[in-house]
């Protein structure tokens, strides 16, 4: 019997299981993308057939590492930009796991930039959800990596001089094999590419617009967005890394000149994922590593096997 | 000091093969009977630049590199050879000779290649006065040229070899069994070759001055000779480790190599990341999911490790980090030892510490201690650091093959199966009690479950949460989550004192009133050095603590109540381990001097001795030696 009965246990899945049924509500502020978030997950996971104990989310710190705290799955709640590498670890020890991994602008961009490059690279099998509304909301609206040039805020007080981060085309370069941005403002975009993200086999990474009322009312996120895939104005291969680098482009342009343009940009269905790669080159166990230590009749090797060597 | 050993230094440049001839001779020494101790030198460089191996061997136990040595092997710097002379490495070709003629003991033995080392650079080292001075027997010889006549250049390593075994009168069946077995056919055959003619030549053509002569000794059971970093990795496997996930840096490197190299083959998982953060989180992260995992680094790399380290107290992760110190401060010197990280390691980290720290004295300590460590780790669902340092790390000793011959032991610890999680408490919503206190648990551990498993979700947070994972700063709540996590360490000190109170060594003669007390690696030099003392008439006693946190109390207190003055020997210049007396124990602050050595180099027994006896006799001497006395508190 396996040690982890949640695990792909088929049947049907109901939304609410998703709702703690007591405290704690959310304290997002009124009106918060956040919420937009939440709820996606919540349509999306029962779609996809994931029930709440097989499911790990991974989150960092500021409002959107909150988002496991409101949504009911196993849930690690880490520190600040360390989402990523604790998620791909999990992941690496029990591949049947559902990993989720979420963060803010500044926990994914900023602080996390290093983790969000590396984990994209190497491909991890694993859904990103960046909760990008281009401050830092719970630290009280300091300018982020993803702010317009020119954002004034209370520790740049003549305006960011910095041109803002761009999230996409970085992600494409870094090597991400699924890459979207979808907005609160769209709940059911949302939540069909959280689906498609989640069945991705792959680093699949969606920059989700989530507005601040609070802190980041100006931000251009408020204004009607465009789907790209259903508009014959944006027509592009989504395969291909050539036209998607170039709608990623016009993309984050548009963002900050007041067009909000959403969809799926780049679908990488033909790269192995980084397990895919390790299973490959025998530097990953064929069962769950974390599986084996409940299996009482596994030879586990000794140390004393390897003295050979030394004697 | 002991005639019945010898101390052979191998000396020559960065890259010439110095480390694998070495190894190959101490094993060669080892399965003649003898006991076997490596000391390594070398710079922070890849190519050129003097390095020495020391090989100790007796046919008594030898736990330190000793005092001096009597063989040297200079076999001149191959890389040394600059073509702009005016460089600023310079000609550093005579280095592995000149560097090292101070710590020759007298009647040693000397052999230089006169390959390299021409007789006009030899002759500015007064080499012939010096020889007479000290009574050493030197023998120059073409090295380079018998290697060059047989195969290539850098076989100047078999040609000392075997120059060393013909003067030492040492058979070559080991030495050519070991040769057989690491050298492809191809480079076996030359080099062969070279060791059957030096050797031959040798006891042909020379006529020996030297008393020097292999020892004598006998093995009544099969050895290993192994570094402190297999000992390490060693014990995490045996302790069912078998994710890892690391950065390099030097001496950390070891550990995370040999375990590299074997997990692919055990099922165990191996991961190089892009920072020292993320190798500590990753750790945390298969942890988390059901793995037993483990990281590590030396200070700089565990700076960055202080975030995921709070996290793995705060959500009570099982995880091992190790910690193999080099002398800082900042990149200090990437190739030398110190005890210098101590403070840092117990207390790295914001908030109050529930870590687990020990600090192994030898390599025998190094594999039961990091097999300790994941033992305590998951039974009690907190980080455990193995501290050590460049010195543990890199020396080999002989340990029986025995030692090694224990059961796995491959559990999770307190972790629940799901069976087991559907008999356990729930809150309403259906999460799992995962942070509850449990009233038949005195110490503080609450099971866990795994992602995956039925009816076990929960959230684990870096913030202060309930017992089912909710953040919370509910006052009550707080003190009863601190104390919770607290209260673990208390536990811990008392399995250990029931179970390994071994942890602790001590040695000497139990009835004396002077103590010398000491920690992790530099344990051999001051073992010997009590020893020593002890044959020389005079009464003292030693003890090597391993258990930095939680702090053994009640046999630190004995020890210090037993003794009327103590001296506290370790290789930092803030007497960082005397402090940590202090402060755990509340006094004794007037009893302890302390001996330091910070200059990159450990500490040699007769040092301790001297230190030793600057203290007692209460002279105003300072000790001659690279060492400082830092005086008790109130002198």
């Amino acid at each position: 019997m396996s040690a982890f009965n949640a695990i792909g246990a088929e049947r049907e899945i109901d939304r609410d299981e998703f709702t703690p049924g007591l405290e704690p509500q959310p304290t997002w502020c009124p009106g918060c993308g956040d919420f937009g978030v939440l709820k996606a997950l919540k349509q999306a996971l029962p779609e996809v057939g994931k029930n709440p104990d097989e499911v790990l989310t991974v989150t960092g710190i500021g409002c959107s590492g909150k988002l496991n705290s409101y949504l009911d799955t196993y849930g690690f709640h880490t520190i600040h930009g360390r989402s990523l590498p604790v998620a791909r670890a999990a992941k690496l020890a029990n591949p049947d796991l559902e990993v989720i991994a979420a963060g803010g602008d500044g926990d994914g961009y900023g602080i996390g930039g290093n983790h969000f490059i590396h984990t994209a690279r190497e491909n991890h099998d694993m859904t990103y959800i960046v909760f990008n509304n281009e401050v830092f909301g719970l630290t009280k609206g300091q300018t982020s990596p993803t702010s317009p040039k020119g954002h004034k805020s209370n520790t740049q007080p003549s305006g960011s001089a910095k041109s803002p981060l761009r999230p996409l085309s970085m992600s494409l370069n870094a090597g991400a094999t699924y890459i979207a941005r979808t907005a609160a403002v769209n709940p059911n975009q949302a939540k069909e590419i959280i689906k498609e993200a989640i069945e991705h086999d792959g680093f699949a990474h969606i920059d989700f617009l989530t507005q601040c009322p609070t802190w980041n009312k100006d931000a251009r996120q408020y204004v009607p967005y465009v789907d790209v895939q259903e508009s014959d104005d944006y027509d592009f291969d989504v395969t291909d890394r050539r036209e998607a680098a170039e709608m990623m482009f016009e993309t984050e342009d548009a963002l900050h000149e007041g067009t909000v343009l959403t969809g799926r940009y780049y679908v990488d269905e033909e790269s192995p994922s980084y397990q895919e790669e390790k299973l490959a080159n025998g530097e990953l166990p064929e069962t769950p590593l974390a599986e084996r230590y409940f299996d009482d009749d596994y030879e586990w090797e000794r140390s004393y096997d390897l003295l050979e060597r030394h004697t | 000091m002991s005639d019945d050993e010898l101390i052979w230094r191998i000396a020559g440049g960065s890259g010439d093969g110095i480390d694998s001839t070495s190894q190959n001779f101490a094993k060669a020494l080892m399965r003649s009977g003898l006991d076997v101790f490596t000391h390594r030198h070398y710079p922070s460089r890849i190519r050129g630049g003097h390095t020495y191996v020391e090989i100790r061997a007796a046919g008594h136990e030898v736990q330190s590199r000793g005092d001096g040595y009597n063989f040297l092997l200079a076999l001149g710097d191959s890389f040394a050879r600059n073509p702009q002379e005016e460089s600023v490495y310079g000609n550093e070709e005579l280095k592995p000779l000149s560097e090292n003629l101070d710590e020759l003991r007298e009647g040693g033995v000397i052999v230089y290649d006169e390959g390299l080392l021409s007789e006009e650079d030899v002759a500015e080292l007064d080499l012939e006065e010096r020889a007479e001075e000290n009574d050493w027997h030197v023998y120059p010889l073409d090295l380079r040229e018998i290697a060059k006549e047989h195969g290539r250049e850098v076989m100047r390593n078999t040609a000392g070899v075997g120059v060393t075994a013909a003067l030492l009168e040492m058979d070559l069946e080991h030495i050519e069994d070991l040769m057989e077995d690491a050298m492809p056919e191809k480079i076996l055959e030359p080099n062969l070759e070279i060791l059957h003619e030096t050797y031959e030549m040798v006891r042909d053509e020379y006529e020996f001055t030297h008393d020097l002569r292999i020892p004598e000794g006998e093995h009544d059971e099969e050895q290993a000779l192994l570094s402190g970093s297999n000992a390490i990795a060693y014990g995490a496997i045996d302790a069912g480790c078998r994710f890892i996930a690391g950065y390099p840096m030097t001496p950390w490197t070891d550990v995370f190599t040999i375990l590299s190299q074997n997990f692919p083959d055990m099922g165990g998982i191996s991961e190089q990341v892009e920072d020292e953060i993320a190798a500590a989180a990753l750790a945390l992260g298969a942890s988390h999911a059901g793995a037993k995992a483990m990281s590590g680094s030396s200070g700089g790399g565990f700076a960055l490790m202080s975030e995921p380290l709070g996290l793995a107290e705060m959500t009570e992760t099982p995880v091992v980090l190790v910690e193999s110190m080099r002398a800082g401060p900042s990149t200090g010197m990437p190739t030398k030892p110190e005890q210098g990280d101590l403070e840092f390691v117990l207390y790295t980290s914001q908030g109050d510490s529930s870590r687990v720290v020990f600090a192994p004295g030898d390599i025998e300590e190094a594999y039961e201690q990091t097999r300790l460590a994941f033992h305590i780790a998951y039974e009690y669902q907190l980080p455990a650091i193995v501290i050590y340092d460049q010195k543990l790390s890199g020396e080999n000793k002989n340990v029986p093959v025995s030692f090694f011959d224990r059961e796995p032991e491959p559990t999770l610890g307190s972790t629940l199966t799901e069976e087991e999680l559907a008999e356990a408490a729930h809150d309403a919503s259906g999460k799992f009690l995962r942070f509850q206190h449990d009233p038949d648990n005195d110490a503080g551990v609450s099971p866990r479950s795994l992602p995956g498993q039925e009816g076990g979700r929960y959230l684990a947070t870096g913030n202060e949460h309930t017992p089912a994972g909710h953040i919370e700063e509910d006052p009550t709540n707080r003190v009863i989550q601190m104390e919770r996590r607290m209260e673990k360490l208390t536990h811990i000190r008392e399995e250990l004192d029931e179970e390994h109170p071994s942890n602790q060594t001590y040695y000497g003669d139990e009835e004396a009133d002077y103590g010398i007390i000491t920690w992790g690696s530099s344990h051999g030099a001051v073992a010997e050095a009590v020893e020593r003392l002890n044959e020389d008439g005079h009464s003292v006693k030693g003890v090597t603590v391993s258990d930095m946190m939680p702090f053994p109390e009640k046999e630190m207190t004995e020890f210090l109540e037993s003794v009327d003055e103590a001296m506290v020997v370790e290789m930092n210049a803030t007497a960082q381990f005397r402090g940590l007396i202090q402060k755990e124990l509340g006094r004794y602050g007037d009893k302890m001097t302390s001996l330091l050595k910070y200059n990159g180099n450990p500490f040699e027994p007769a040092e301790v001795v001297e230190g030793y006896e600057v203290n007692v006799a209460e002279t105003d001497e300072e000790p001659s030696a690279q060492v400082r006395i830092e005086p008790a508190a109130g002198d």
